[in-house]
């Protein structure tokens, strides 16, 4: 596992100087300007307390007391805002925050269930619609801890950018005096001139990819600038994410339509079942397309386990981009939508739709269409209503409306069998019972109306002369008497299938998913590259031999480090190898002088 | 039909019944045994505890003691060995200034030539039996046609199997994590006991596999997280037991002598804290990464990348608390326990979310059975 640490210590840093203390500094603070800056992390030193300062008599004193007061106030806020540690307690609050919303029901997700809640809880339900706990991650309070959070993130890394820039123009800090104090260190004695040897250092840490240069008496090197880079492009990256998730809340558009095989739609408001928006969605924003559903497939597994699942769901459109774009043909499939422009066109549901005529008394056709019916299960057992709207009149000859309620299953039990439940998906044995009423649909009093329901409140059952209900199960190609001349319904062979389409525009997910991809990459960078110091001291000591002197320092202590000061110790000690006739150390077989 | 069910498009093949019934019977033998290796691996690592030696005792308090009386910090010397040394320069290494330095425990064995051979035989037994849950893991797949995480017995028993994959994958690239064996097939032998008791669903009521590619790399590498975290947290549990004990010596305490004994096996708290400090960091761009994975078939599924799901919602409130434990140890203040609980909230967040959402709350990434 190739990763940093930040420190080994075990942190428990109780004194107040320690916490001041830049990270990766030695305690001794003889480091100084070498330790300091490994890393742009902020320091908290933003100490609140009078800034005013003393107070000159007269009103101007007051006001000029009261600016400073303002400013050193509002400048103590911001410091803590963009300081580590609040960094750390907001985003604690955000995980917190978003607890409630997956324990509560959510309006934009479960509008039903959120309903259900407040007829169970008489006292907590408005308790929770004040706080905004049915819809947590639009909520004030929400809001404020992300605004709050990007406020901070934003303020922190303008200033870390430009520490980092002025780093990166800068040059490696020399080398402090004592290097023995350092966390990895190692010596030896040279007949090389000291020159030589930094001259030799220099090179191999270049070669090495440190930056390096000669300061005085020694070499100062610094490598893993990259963990500063990934560190600020990550927290960049979060920036460019969150601004276009908002993007895309407020511009984006969702419209659903079901359609018949043999049908078509235009991307326009007026044709959708149902449409929600962002807030700055506006109409024109939808892509112009348009497309005709030619036909849906659907097939199933027939044995096994998993008998009755789907295996294949897909439907086959032809479509067209913008006014007059030429006709494409196209295979739209669960998980595979269709992309035009920002939008996308999704396959969420299908069903059949049995083709269904009405007669009047005198044989005359008052109704002739194919009725999408609602699934109730998965072997799709359906439920519908026919409304014969207008064009009827009974046997008297009065106008009329007439409505049936339906069930229609695409595999019946078979004769005997008892229920209208679908033993499998498939159009294997279609059934569809029907029972009928006649009077008003209430289809006029303006309020919408379920398609897939019949309003009976102001209609009456057919009844035969026993007075028993007229009702009946058809096959495919059977007719329904009604009673006393009232006419007929057919259920027509052929039945057709539809598919029900979910249009999504939201803008900005492309630059989601590039945030998304730079924040890993920007991460792994700022985890993985270990930024250290080295340097390399040659002096002539006292008896006029030279002493070579490496020591090198990370953010972290970190076992990497000693290892690569050992390499690098070796590289140089080939080229300033140890003094033979030292008397510190026992003569090396093969060293030269 | 909605077709948010209607997107579990098996890749379910003609194969006959029987032979699935079949595979999912030797699947259910091999998890079984599996779990009576465990055991005899739980019983080896118990006894390396027992039979380890206890005669390292007090090591922490010597080093303790003896760092408070010079007052400087130890200096270790890394010697290369012999005659190395002249070729290589010595490197000396020092630890950072208000670091304690306290040497690293010997391990459950304890120094003790028979403990170690039990804690041998141990993870002999793990490997062994890991082998054999691996096999029962692939059965299980095979017997149901597509990748063994349709449930939450499916998903418990490839979470284990993974876990100690981590753990021996740990051990072969020499790391110093023999002591976790005792805890790791301790969890392990819950998990799968909970599996085949409680969560158990027979292969033929299977959700068949979600069919994208972009949910098998999100889920496969979902499991993968969970394994490293779970590792995590163990050390950091670890850390903060040990770091109890040393700063009670630290402070002249007189620790009993059954947290001697365990305690002065272990490696040293700073060690356990890098530790899992490491392990933690490691993964958590691949968490990143899992939730975009999930985001991106999300958006091709349901059509929308991000719609606070209790499923999603967890996965961000898991993310957000490792972000905060990163963070926390380069805040001066928040280092050693502070962000060592941090860490364990966040694996809380984690469990909860597999377990937890899966069972109390109901919402699309709900499995049919449990
Ligand atoms: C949206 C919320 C944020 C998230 C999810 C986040 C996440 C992270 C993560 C995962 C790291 C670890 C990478 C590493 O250790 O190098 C990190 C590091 C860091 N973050 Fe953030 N961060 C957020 C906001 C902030 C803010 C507001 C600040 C400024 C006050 C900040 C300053 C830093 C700094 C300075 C580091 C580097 C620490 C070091 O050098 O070790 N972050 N952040």
């Amino acid at each position: 596992m190739s990763t940093t640490d930040t420190d080994t210590g075990t942190g428990r840093t109780k004194d107040p100087a320690a916490a001041k203390r830049h990270i990766g500094v030695s305690a001794d603070g003889e480091l100084g300007e070498a330790g300091s800056q490994l890393s742009t992390a902020p320091v908290d030193t933003a100490v609140p307390g009078s800034f005013g300062g003393s107070r000159a008599p007269g009103a101007l004193g007051w006001l000029t007391w009261t600016g400073r007061e303002v400013v050193g106030w509002a400048r103590w806020f911001w410091r803590q805002l963009t300081s580590m540690r609040v960094a750390l307690i907001l985003l604690f609050l955000l995980s917190l925050g978003a607890i409630p919303g997956s324990l509560i029901p959510q309006s934009g997700t479960d509008a039903q269930k959120v309903a259900a809640f407040k007829d169970a809880h008489s006292i907590l339900g408005p308790v929770y619609d004040k706080l905004g706990l049915f819809h947590v991650y639009s909520s004030v309070w929400f809001s404020a801890i992300y605004i709050l959070l990007f406020v901070s993130l934003i303020g922190c890394i303008i200033p870390r950018t430009w520490q980092f820039v002025g780093q990166l123009r800068g040059r490696p800090p020399g080398a402090p005096k004592r290097l023995n104090r350092l966390p990895a260190y190692a010596t030896w004695r040279t007949a090389a001139e000291p020159e030589q040897v930094r001259e030799a250092a220099l090179e191999i840490l270049k070669r090495r990819r440190f930056r390096a240069h000669i300061e005085k008496d020694a070499v100062a090197a610094e490598k893993g600038y990259l963990r500063e880079t990934g560190n600020l492009l990550f927290h960049i990256a979060l920036i460019v994410m969150l601004v276009a998730f908002a993007w895309g809340q407020l511009f984006k558009s969702e419209g659903n339509k079901l359609i018949v095989e043999g049908d078509g739609f235009s991307n326009t408001i007026s044709q959708y079942d149902d449409f929600k928006s962002g807030n700055l969605f506006s109409t024109d924003d939808l892509t112009p397309f348009s497309f005709n559903l030619k036909k849906f497939t659907g097939t199933y597994e027939r044995t096994g386990p998993n008998k009755g699942t789907p295996r294949t769901y897909q439907a086959d459109i032809t479509y067209s981009v913008g006014a007059y774009g030429k006709k494409k043909k196209t295979t739209v499939k669960v998980n595979e939508p269709l992309k035009i422009g920002d939008s996308k066109v999704y396959l969420t549901a299908h069903g059949y739709a049995p083709v269904v005529t009405v007669r009047d008394g005198k044989g005359n056709v008052v109704y002739h269409d194919a009725v999408p019916m609602l699934p109730l299960d998965s072997n799709v057992t359906s439920q519908g209503a026919i409304k014969v709207m207008d064009g009827y009149k009974n046997a008297q000859g009065t106008t009329e409306q007439l409505g049936f309620s339906a069930f229609f299953v695409p595999t019946f039990a078979g004769a005997g069998k008892g229920d209208m439940f679908s033993q499998f998906p498939a159009l294997d044995f279609p059934v569809l019972a029907l029972s009928g009423f006649h009077g008003s649909l209430g289809v006029d009093a303006g309020i919408p109306q379920n398609v897939y329901q019949l309003d009976t409140s102001k209609m009456k059952q057919f009844k035969d002369a026993k007075g028993n209900i007229v009702k009946a199960r058809l096959l495919p190609g059977e007719t329904m008497k009604l009673p006393n001349g009232a006419g007929s319904i057919t259920f027509d062979k052929g039945i057709e299938e539809w598919a029900n389409f979910q249009v999504t525009q939201q803008p900005g997910s492309d630059w989601a998913l590039v945030g998304a991809f730079t924040a890993i990459f920007g991460l792994a960078g700022s985890l993985f590259i270990q930024r250290r110091r080295v340097w390399v001291r040659a002096t002539t000591g006292a008896d006029g031999v030279t002493v070579v002197e490496m020591a090198g320092l990370g953010r972290s202590e970190s076992a990497k480090l000693p290892e690569e000061l050992g390499d690098l110790a070796a590289l140089v000690h080939e080229q300033a190898p140890t003094k033979i006739d030292d008397p510190q150390v026992v003569p090396a077989e093969g060293a030269e002088n | 039909m909605t077709l948010a069910t209607a997107t579990d498009l098996g890749a379910v093949t003609d194969l006959a019944t029987a032979t699935n019934e079949h595979l999912a019977n030797i699947s259910n033998t091999l998890i079984y045994s599996a779990m009576a290796v465990y055991t005899l691996a739980f019983f080896a690592y118990i006894a390396e505890w027992i039979f380890g030696s206890r005669s390292k005792v007090a090591r922490t308090a010597a080093a303790l003691t003896a760092t408070e009386k010079a007052k400087t910090p130890a200096v270790t010397v890394k010697s290369a060995g012999g005659t190395a040394v002249l070729e290589r320069p010595k490197v000396v290494t020092r630890s950072a200034a208000g670091a304690r330095d306290v040497p690293d425990g010997p391990g459950a064995h304890g120094g003790d030539e028979q403990g170690d051979l039990y804690g041998r035989i141990a993870v002999s037994l793990t490997a062994l039996a890991w082998a054999v849950e691996t096999a029962g893991v692939l059965a299980r797949a095979l017997s149901v046609q597509r990748a063994p995480w349709g449930n939450m017995y499916e998903f418990s028993i490839t979470f284990s199997t993974v876990a100690v994959a981590v753990y021996l994958v740990m051990l072969a690239l020499k790391k110093n994590i023999r002591w976790l064996g005792l805890p790791l097939v301790a969890s392990v032998l819950l998990d799968l006991g909970l599996a085949v008791t409680v969560l158990y669903t027979a292969s033929d009521q299977l959700v068949p596999a979600l069919h994208s590619y972009w949910l098998y790399i999100h889920v496969s590498t979902a499991i993968l997280c969970g394994a490293v975290f779970y590792v995590g947290a163990v050390g950091t549990l670890m850390y903060l037991f040990k770091d109890s004990y040393e700063n009670k010596l630290a402070t002249g305490g007189q620790p009993g002598r059954f947290a001697t004994s365990v305690m002065e096996r272990l490696p040293s708290s700073a060690s356990l804290d890098k530790f899992s400090y490491r392990v933690n960091a490691a993964v958590f761009p691949l968490w990143t990464f899992t939730i975009i994975a999930g985001a991106i078939w999300a958006g091709d599924a349901w059509g929308r990348y991000w719609g606070w799901d209790p499923k999603e919602t967890w996965a961000f409130i898991t993310w957000v608390a490792y972000a905060c434990y990163l963070h926390a140890r380069a805040t001066a203040g928040w280092k050693g326990r502070k962000a060592a609980y941090i860490a364990l909230i966040a694996f809380a967040c984690f469990l909860f979310n597999y377990y937890g959402v899966n069972i109390f709350v109901s919402g699309k990434h709900s499995y049919a059975g449990v």
